[in-house]
């Protein structure tokens, strides 16, 4: 039977609904979004309920990506993890490596040498300025200016010549060992080091052009999706995440590690805590990042970069061990039982490119960890989602996920 | 109607797809080359013809440029497995990428492209069908070619292309009403007391032997030309599309020469949206303001089809550079320009010039 058609005024629908009439509610969509789509960088999916192209729930489902890194951690000596950390936010694998290292060492109660501490300073803050690199420009991606992204994996691709020409490896890096690095700084390093400082610049200052003041892109993020300082903190935002809501939380100034006291750097805060605000922090902790590289640069202390005394934990050169006795067996102990640890457990939190990347150890001695959780900042950051993506158009939810930067290898683990 | 003119009109029709087609597959591979040059890539320089590839000399210098390039994408469409989904609404389904190109194609017929001067001095417009609703026609029909994008996220019976598809029915309706308005002054100057210009798209043209429309009425060629990024959905107005939103939006189900045909669709509206903007506010084929073409014989013809392509290609290349360089903006803020800034300013502008053409008249 035709119904008759009746007119309907905006306010009428609102009372009916009010009555519970829902005849006239129109259907809302479930639409999932993910795990294979352009703007979730990886394998997130979005369970997301539409009102037209608003949504009204935000549910994000994680795990795509599960390993069991943490449970493969039990498994293997302290120093075969290494590689598995290059793979949790795999836009920063050095910083990963650096901060792993660290907190086993903190668990040795190991003092590294301070070149060693430069050195980790070093690829920490040029892998911070490759993975915000990736930040911004896939974030500019999602929005739909598609050069920025290129221009600013250009300057990715230098950063990895970069690390090739340390670590031997662009991508996978694991430099780190425990106690050390894996090799020292080849010649002629730092000076091209130096140089791409210089050129890169410009360039970030091109891509600061391109977007910070272009009206569509203002348009797009100002005031889109606000996380207020106390969301960011209750739901543990960390990273660039937090700063843009306003909280100048930086474990590189608060609690100072490898040597990051010495250096001089400003930590930059949003103020609105919008996706804005946290492109902003982003950039300008790029620029943060060139300064803290310039003067380990320019400060890069002589002398050991492994802890030559720890002979239980960091291998002896390869010289050594083939010449002497001694130097064979320390080494034959340690590709055979690992690094060996005191029993205890201990946690340590780095300031990564997306956050406070954590690693809680349990040690029961020997050369395996007992129990080896990892915080990770993307996880956490993902968290706020439901809250803040209720409101939003598709649209705002691409930008909200392009500047929350997450990398679902870290957050699955 | 003889054989002959039968055979005429078969003859113009067949041009019309070759030419368009073979403009279209260039204009994309401009695009990519542009795309390119702007982002610091090389761009296609690989692909090669076995024959003309192998010329010393000019052979690696045309595979550098990417000029074989066109034919690869064509053929790789074609041979392109095609995949129709299950859960699909056939008919439609098949019949929205036909809906999609065709208007572009009907559009060209009245877009006048050059002139012939006789030696009487006798001004002949050449275009392939000189019917004197020229602007209507080309607003009637180009607007078919949104039921082709409308039609294809209906019938895909898919989410992402669902919302496509609802995007680009409410942005192509609430652009049309500039563009329309946008343009109306124009014809309302073309056809000022004393001239009769009427809505034909050649005496435009003849019109602005003096000086453009793009210098009388620089709002209108505004209006007009953001218009025209939205009907055409390109980006920074590209909400049906919106790859990294929507997937692919109103394509994302569709494979193979399907989705070619929405793709030349898409270049196809480029050009003949760049062609009518050149015809009605960059003078047509006359090379610069002030100074009409008066060639007489075939080599005027070739000038002035020449000079109007090129303005033509300096207009896609607008498009392209545009599309490079801007993100996108969010389907409510398209919304908003539309109806709450071009929409007044349109007809603002409208209101004006029809004061300022009564005041010229009743001075005059």
């Amino acid at each position: 039977m035709a119904k008759q058609a009746t007119e309907v005024s905006y306010g009428d629908v609102l009372s009916r609904l009010a009555r519970g009439e829902r005849e006239l509610e129109a259907e809302s969509m479930t639409l999932s979004m993910g795990p294979s789509h352009p703007s979730t960088h990886g394998v997130l999916r979005l369970d997301l309920d539409l009102d037209g192209e608003v949504v009204t729930r935000c549910e994000p489902i994680v795990g795509y990506l599960h390993r069991g890194d943490e449970k493969i951690a039990e498994n293997m000596t302290y120093n075969q993890f290494v590689p598995y950390t290059d793979r949790l936010d795999y836009l920063a694998p050095l910083a990963n490596n650096a901060a792993y290292a660290i907190a086993v060492e903190k668990l040795a109660k190991l003092d590294v040498p301070p070149r060693c501490q430069a050195i980790r300073v070093l690829v920490s803050e040029m892998s911070r300025i490759s993975a915000h690199l990736m930040g911004v420009g896939a974030y500019a991606l999602d929005i739909g200016a598609m050069t920025v992204f290129l221009y600013t994996f250009t300057e990715r691709e230098k950063l990895y010549t970069l690390f090739e020409q340390l670590t031997g490896a662009r991508f996978t890096t694991s430099y780190t060992r425990i106690g050390g690095v894996a090799r020292d700084l080849p010649e002629g390093w730092l000076a091209k080091v130096d140089g791409f400082c210089d050129q890169f610049l410009p360039i970030l200052d091109e891509c600061d052009a391109l977007l910070t003041r272009n009206r569509i892109f203002l348009d797009r993020t100002e005031g889109v999706a606000p996380i207020s300082r106390e969301d960011a903190i209750a739901y543990g935002l960390t990273g660039p995440n937090l700063r843009g809501s306003g909280v100048a939380m930086d474990l590189r100034k608060d609690v100072p590690y490898s040597g990051y006291e010495q250096y001089e750097f400003d930590v930059p805060v949003g103020s609105r805590g919008d996706c804005y605000d946290r492109y902003l922090v982003r950039l300008e902790e790029m620029r943060q990042s060139v300064r803290i590289v310039r003067q380990v640069v320019k400060s890069m202390p002589d002398g050991p970069w492994y802890a030559e005394d720890a002979k239980k934990i960091f291998a002896p050169p390869k010289e050594k061990i083939m010449t002497s006795m001694e130097e064979l067996i320390q080494n034959f102990m340690l590709v055979t039982q690992g690094p060996q640890m005191p029993a205890g457990e201990v946690y340590f939190e780095a300031e990564n490119p997306k956050g406070a990347l954590g690693f809680y150890i349990v040690s029961k001695g020997g050369g395996v960890p007992y129990r080896l959780k990892i915080r990770s900042p993307s996880f956490c950051n993902l968290s706020i989602l439901p809250k803040v993506a209720v409101g939003c158009m598709i649209s705002d939810v691409v930008s909200l996920l392009g500047s929350l930067d997450f990398v679902m290898g870290e957050c699955d683990r | 109607m003889d054989f002959t003119s039968f055979l005429i009109i078969v003859a113009q029709g067949l041009a019309v797809i070759v030419v368009l087609m073979s403009l279209c597959s260039y204009v994309v591979l401009a695009e990519r080359k542009v795309s390119a040059w702007i982002q610091g890539r090389v761009g296609p320089n690989r692909t090669t013809l076995p024959v003309v590839g192998a010329i010393p000399v000019i052979g690696p210098m045309l595979t550098r440029l990417g000029v074989f390039q066109p034919a690869a994408d064509g053929l790789k469409f074609l041979f392109k497995e095609d995949v129709t989904p299950g859960h699909v609404n056939r008919p439609y389904y098949m019949l929205a990428p036909a809906l999609a190109l065709v208007p572009a194609l009907l559009t060209v017929a009245v877009v006048p492209f050059g002139q012939y001067v006789t030696e009487t001095g006798e001004v002949i417009t050449l275009v392939l069908a000189d019917v004197d609703i020229g602007i209507l026609f080309v607003l009637a029909v180009s607007s078919l070619g949104v039921y082709g994008i409308v039609l294809a996220g209906w019938a895909s019976n898919s989410k992402y292309p669902f919302l496509g598809g609802v995007r680009a029915s409410a942005q192509m309706i609430s652009y049309e009403l500039a563009m329309g308005l946008s343009l109306l002054p124009v014809f309302m100057w073309a056809n000022a007391p004393g001239s009769d210009a009427a809505l034909n798209l050649g005496a435009v043209v003849h019109t602005q032997q003096g000086l453009w429309f793009a210098i009388w009425q620089p709002l209108s060629a505004f209006i007009f030309l953001v218009a025209l990024f939205a009907e055409t959905n390109r980006l920074p107005f590209d909400m049906s599309e919106a790859e990294t939103e929507l997937v692919g939006g109103f394509h994302t189900e569709y494979s193979s020469f399907k989705f070619g045909l929405f793709f030349v669709a898409e270049y196809a509206h480029i050009i003949i949206g760049s062609a009518v903007f050149v015809v009605l506010f960059l003078g047509g084929w006359h090379p610069l303001p002030g100074l009409p073409l008066h060639v007489e014989g075939l080599l005027g013809a070739l000038l002035s089809i020449g000079i109007f392509l090129a303005k033509v290609f300096v207009l896609v290349f607008v498009f392209i550079w545009v599309r490079w360089t801007l993100p996108r903006f969010r389907y409510d803020q398209v919304m908003h320009i539309g109806w709450k800034i071009l929409l007044p300013l349109a007809v603002a502008n409208l209101v004006f010039y029809a004061l300022l053409i009564a005041l010229i008249d009743s001075i005059g």
